[in-house]
């Protein structure tokens, strides 16, 4: 198989070609370094991600507060942390680096939150 | 009306304006007023939930709040006065501002300004789309607002039309909040976005990207209920028989961005057509004494660290015209040549190391960024790739300027 790729790991945005089997690179050119070479590598075999999404918040200054996996996670889990977040309610205040869950679906990432929100004052 | 007096205003509390109220005090400048027209500090980041922010500066990737937080916490530290739901409404030559605030209308007298008011979105009228008038037509950021503030859910089939970062980053969040993004529709011939948003945020989610196309018709009475999209030729018209229906109930725009100059005109500030900001020196003077530009308001910028970067200059700078320290000798003119859209500062002395700002017209690869005065070459800068998405920075050292007489930028 051959895919054409643009690496995305310097500004020097290298166009990669290359021709692969189910397990291994058999050929690949254009890009600059061996980094390159292992983003390639990535992308095709085990490709991840970082996610960030928000999740509701009871008594806060904003009806919601963002979040962020704390590592990369397997790209076909992505929907699936989805789901997993949706029905999540947390209380304000909330501050940035608070971990809402733990090793989120067995990937041994958590899910922290990015942005302080105080609590709402009832007036 | 209340009066106030101050060394150093700085309208607009986003990155921009943040990092220059923290250069000024480092600098000792104690009577600093930052004022903000939002509930709070942070700009346009409160909304920008993804990641990819403070790689220059932090060595890491931020989401947008986490990067804005490490700036108010500075001031915060630092005991900077600032004022938010205040709105600047005027300003002059002299000085003057004027705020409406939740107390009253504040008149504050300032030594030095510093413009920090950002951007605000293209709208459909400012691209001129034919077609009725229904809800569900929003600017990309007014539908990350929603989303990521105010948890209002905006529509379920969405086209997006235009493909820079903040198109490509909404098709993301409206793909993973459920709806089905249709299409990613862009003019030109390639992308305007950076290749990593293309790649994480279209590619990721099988999002189709029509380059060469736009949109020549809005449908529907109450609701958007699809769009027309067609082919465009060289020169942008739309091509006779390729349009094409797409049933949608929303249509998404992110089609540029204008930096907010209408209090700078007040100030009879002289603007560059091109970035649509002032023009400024080496010290990011305008050409009203004491008033110094940076960030978005001054050309619009795709990292928020070469933001906080040229920020820091302003509030260096301001500081120095406080101090009366600020030598103005920038009379040599810097210019635009063949392939380059727009390059910064406007005016340089020549007398200091300078760092130069400027953005391509097309994307191209191996190409150098040649400096010259006259037909005197000064250096090269080699670019393995050069992509109007991607604003470049290169720095001269003083040597290089000395006796120059105007310089050209090009590339070749
Ligand atoms: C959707 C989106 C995605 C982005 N993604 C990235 C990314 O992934 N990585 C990255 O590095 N950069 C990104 N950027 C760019 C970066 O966010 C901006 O360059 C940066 O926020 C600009 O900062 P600023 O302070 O100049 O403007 P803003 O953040 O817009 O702040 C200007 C502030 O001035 C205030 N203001 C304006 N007028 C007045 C007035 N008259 N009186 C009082 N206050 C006023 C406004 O309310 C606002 O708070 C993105 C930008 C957007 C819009
Ligand atoms: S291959 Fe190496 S040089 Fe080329 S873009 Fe990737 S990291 Fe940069």
């Amino acid at each position: 198989m051959k895919k054409k790729f643009v690496c995305i790991i310097c500004p020097n945005g290298c166009e990669i070609e290359v021709k692969y089997s189910e397990e291994e690179i058999e050929k690949i050119s254009g890009n600059l370094c061996e980094k390159g070479l292992d983003y390639v590598k990535k992308e095709l075999f085990s490709p991840e991600r970082g996610l960030t999404s928000s999740v509701n918040l009871k008594n806060g200054l904003l009806p919601l507060v963002s979040v962020k996996t704390s590592k990369p996670i397997p790209k076909e889990k992505i929907f699936a942390l989805m789901d997993e977040i949706a029905d999540i309610e947390i209380e304000a205040p909330v501050k940035i680096g608070d971990i809402i869950v733990k090793d989120i679906l067995g990937t041994g990432v958590d899910i922290i939150v990015t942005k302080n929100v105080d609590k709402r004052i009832h007036s | 009306m209340i009066k106030k007096e101050v060394d150093i205003a700085i309208i607009g509390g986003g990155p921009t304006g943040l990092s220059a109220a923290i250069s000024a005090r480092k600098e000792g400048i104690d009577n600093i007023l930052l004022i903000e027209r939002n509930e709070n500090l942070g700009g346009i980041l409160n909304q920008c939930i993804h990641e990819g922010f403070g790689i220059e500066i932090f060595e890491e990737t931020l989401t947008g709040p986490e990067y804005m937080q490490r700036f108010i916490d500075k001031v915060e530290q630092l005991k900077i006065p600032y004022m938010l739901n205040s709105m600047v409404l005027d300003i002059n030559k002299k000085k003057e501002i004027i705020v409406c605030s939740p107390e009253d209308l504040i008149k504050v007298k300032a030594k030095a300004v510093v413009l920090a008011m950002g951007c605000r979105e293209r709208t459909r009228g400012n691209i001129c789309i034919p077609g009725t008038r229904p809800s569900g037509v929003y600017t990309a950021g007014c539908a990350q607002n929603f989303i990521n503030l105010k948890n209002y859910m905006v529509g379920k089939r969405v086209v997006v039309l235009g493909s820079g970062d903040i198109g490509l980053i909404m098709a993301r969040r409206f793909k993973l909040e459920g709806a089905e993004v249709l299409a990613v529709v862009e003019i030109l011939p390639y992308s305007s976005g950076l290749p990593r948003n293309v790649v994480q945020c279209l590619e990721d989610y099988d999002i189709p990207l029509y380059l060469k196309h736009t949109v020549v018709n809005v449908v529907g009475r109450k609701r958007v209920e699809g769009v027309i999209i067609a082919k465009v030729d060289e020169r942008w018209r739309p091509v006779k028989g390729t349009e094409k229906k797409i049933k949608c109930d929303t249509l998404l725009l992110s089609v540029g961005l204008i930096p907010e100059n209408e209090l700078s005109k007040m100030a009879g500030i002289s603007l560059d057509p091109i970035t649509n900001g002032s023009r400024v020196t080496e010290n990011l003077e305008t050409n009203i004494k004491g008033i110094f530009a940076c960030g978005n308001v001054l050309h619009v910028h795709d990292l928020v660290d070469y933001v906080t970067l040229e920020a820091e200059l302003a509030g260096k700078s301001a500081a120095a015209f406080v101090k009366g320290e600020l030598r103005n000798e920038s009379n040599i003119k810097v210019t635009a040549g063949n392939g380059i859209r727009y390059v910064l500062p406007h005016l340089i002395s020549g007398k200091n190391d300078v760092k130069f700002s400027l953005r391509v017209m097309c994307p191209d690869r191996n190409r150098k960024i040649v400096v010259k005065d006259g037909e005197k070459i000064l250096t090269k800068i080699p670019k393995m790739r050069v992509n109007p998405s991607e604003m470049i920075q290169f720095n001269l050292k003083k040597e290089y300027l000395e006796d120059v007489k105007e310089l050209r930028v090009e590339l070749e």
